[in-house]
């Protein structure tokens, strides 16, 4: 018995042996890159300092006053507030439709599959880049139409209302693929069986689709929601190369105020809070999500 | 039943008319760079953005080329092997140990690792900014493999812990009465059967670095040391004005993912669908 014991031990103990040195690297890294920052960003928050001189001064929860007070902050945050109710609202129903379109209509529409796509191979700055000029009022698409229809030029960057929902627009194009090719592949794990035995029974396909396709995506569509929700609040670099912010504060979100606090004013005790701030808002936001989701089961995929 | 198939044709009509609009919506703005990619410079802004250039000579591209758009995508390439060696090497470690061993903090550290999912990059931009001025690798493309295989290990643990946990135990366990040690079977059993998990998870993230901005942005400064995104605002700063130059850059950007879809495919938008996981 004892020495059975003692054999339990010692393999428990090159287990543990094992797991440390497998997990070390990884630990290691993640608390360089990842912990030992955000500390240190929570730290630099508390004081007044440019980024540069060697002398910073500390100044307490002066930087965490400013951050509630200020307004474009808050207006930055509303920002992300709307980029993610309308990209949850668009991409996902646009999504919805378009995979629902190409798992019925089956292998004829492959060019339209291929050619969906398209935009998923693009990364989002050169994306950014490519509607700054697209959407520019001289030589962009939209002004083009609207002078070959007898319309006027369409500024959709140069003003505040709009500037947001073009570039909310620009994501949706960007993301719409995502979501498309992530639905499609739901339909796909549908059991083709199920299909069949609802068009026996008289189904139509609407009928399949409100009856058996949604309610067989939903867990998807939960963790695509999930998905944008999360993404919308840290997005950045779409809307830094096209706009920047701009005009004014119109399209300014989280990070990109973050980012020219810090590396364009070169405010970087500022800016360290904005950044702790937008930290504590997503993870708080990420929280909620998951406990919300917790009450409703698991919603495993793969 | 007559009445449901005119019902059914209408229906089919227009998705049809929706699906071709949806094709204009997606497609116009590839043409759009594409197209003027290939105009002069006054050209464009004589003609119609629209109408097809005088010549299909390649002319913005070669100057590109020539005025150090390679240095960039060197650059870029360099960076990526970098990265992903590091990454899915450690990361095949640590995934080892979390889906096929059993230790009394396993939950917490994966818990922690897949928390680390949702945290936003800028959250940690001033510092790392910081660290790589102490550490001398500002305005290299080494400052950026840190903070990269960091970001990209919580997902990429995530998704090969899960295919870990996949694979048979008894193999293990076979091997490990033939007297084989936990690193021998890792090297010798898990490793080689990761491999598919181990190719998704290097196009997820070799896409995913092949296209970082934020930290890219901050970390480097010269051209020396720029990578690939950084490419196209640098040619803006000095063609601000010239359009079809910027075209031709984002052209040339874009092309080596689409030579990689030819060639992947499927494999490809598997890859890319793997950050499709709860956050």
């Amino acid at each position: 018995m004892k020495k059975n014991a003692s054999l339990v031990q010692s393999r428990q103990r090159s287990v543990r042996i094992a797991a440390t040195v497998f997990l070390a690297p990884v630990i290691l890294i993640m608390a360089i890159f990842i912990i030992y920052p955000i500390v240190s960003t929570f730290s630099i928050s508390l004081f007044d300092w440019n980024g540069i001189s060697k002398n910073r001064e500390f100044i307490g929860m002066e930087n965490w006053k400013m951050l509630i007070h200020d307004k474009v902050f808050w207006f930055a945050f509303k920002n992300n507030l709307t980029l993610m109710v309308c990209s949850i609202g668009i991409q996902i129903p646009v999504a919805i439709a378009l995979a629902t379109f190409l798992d019925a209509a089956g292998r004829k529409v492959n060019l339209f599959k291929v050619a969906w796509f398209l935009p998923l191979l693009m990364s989002s700055v050169a994306i950014g880049f490519l509607f700054s000029y697209a959407l520019a009022t001289t030589g962009g698409i939209i002004t083009t139409f609207s002078q070959a229809l007898g319309g006027g030029k369409v500024d959709l960057l140069g003003r505040a209302p709009q500037a947001l929902y073009a570039v909310i627009s620009v994501v949706a194009w960007q993301y719409i693929p995502f979501y498309m090719v992530y639905f499609l592949a739901g339909y796909g794990n549908i059991d083709i069986n199920i299909y069949e035995a609802s068009i026996i029974d008289g189904a139509t396909r609407g009928q399949y689709f409100f009856h058996i396709g949604l309610p067989l995506l939903s867990p998807m569509i939960k963790s695509a929601c999930i998905l944008s929700l999360i993404g919308s609040l840290k997005y950045f670099d779409l809307i830094y190369a096209m706009t920047g912010g701009g005009p004014g504060t119109a399209t300014e979100l989280m990070a990109t105020y973050m980012y020219k606090l810090s590396f364009t004013h070169f405010k970087m005790g500022y800016g360290s809070t904005a950044a702790a701030g937008m930290f504590i808002l997503v993870t708080g936001f990420a929280l909620m999500m998951q406990t919300l989701l917790k009450g409703n089961g698991s919603s495993n995929n793969e | 039943m007559n009445n449901n198939r005119v019902k059914s044709n209408i229906a089919w009509t227009i998705a049809a008319v929706l699906a071709v609009c949806w094709l204009m919506v997606t497609a116009i703005p590839f043409l759009f760079m594409v197209i003027n990619a290939f105009k002069g410079q006054f050209e464009m802004l004589q003609k119609g953005v629209f109408e097809l250039p005088d010549s299909w000579f390649p002319t913005n591209f070669i100057g590109v080329l020539e005025n150090g758009f390679l240095s960039y995508f060197f650059n870029s390439v360099i960076l990526l092997g970098i990265c992903l060696t590091i990454l899915l090497f450690f990361t095949a470690c640590a995934s080892y140990p979390l889906s096929r061993m059993k230790f009394k903090l396993r939950g917490p550290i994966y818990a922690l690792i897949v928390a680390c999912m949702s945290i936003p990059i800028h959250v940690t931009l001033i510092p790392i900014f910081k660290m790589s001025t102490v550490i001398k690798t500002y305005d290299s493309i080494f400052a950026l493999i840190g903070p990269y295989v960091a970001f990209a290990i919580p997902i990429s643990c995530y998704i090969l812990t899960t295919f870990m946990a996949s694979i048979p135990a008894s193999l293990e366990e076979s091997a490990e009465i033939n007297g084989c040690g936990k690193f021998m079977t890792f090297f010798h059993i898990i490793l080689p059967l990761s491999k598919p998990g181990l190719s998704t998870l290097a196009i997820y993230n070799g896409v995913a670095i092949w296209n970082e901005f934020a930290f890219a942005n901050t970390l480097t400064q010269s051209r020396k040391a720029q990578t690939l995104p950084l490419a196209i605002s640098a040619f803006k700063g000095e063609h601000s004005m010239n359009i079809p130059v910027i075209m031709s850059v984002l052209v040339l950007t874009v092309l080596p993912m689409i030579i990689l879809f030819i060639i992947l495919q499927e494999k490809l938008v598997k890859g890319l669908m793997a950050g499709a996981v709860k956050g």
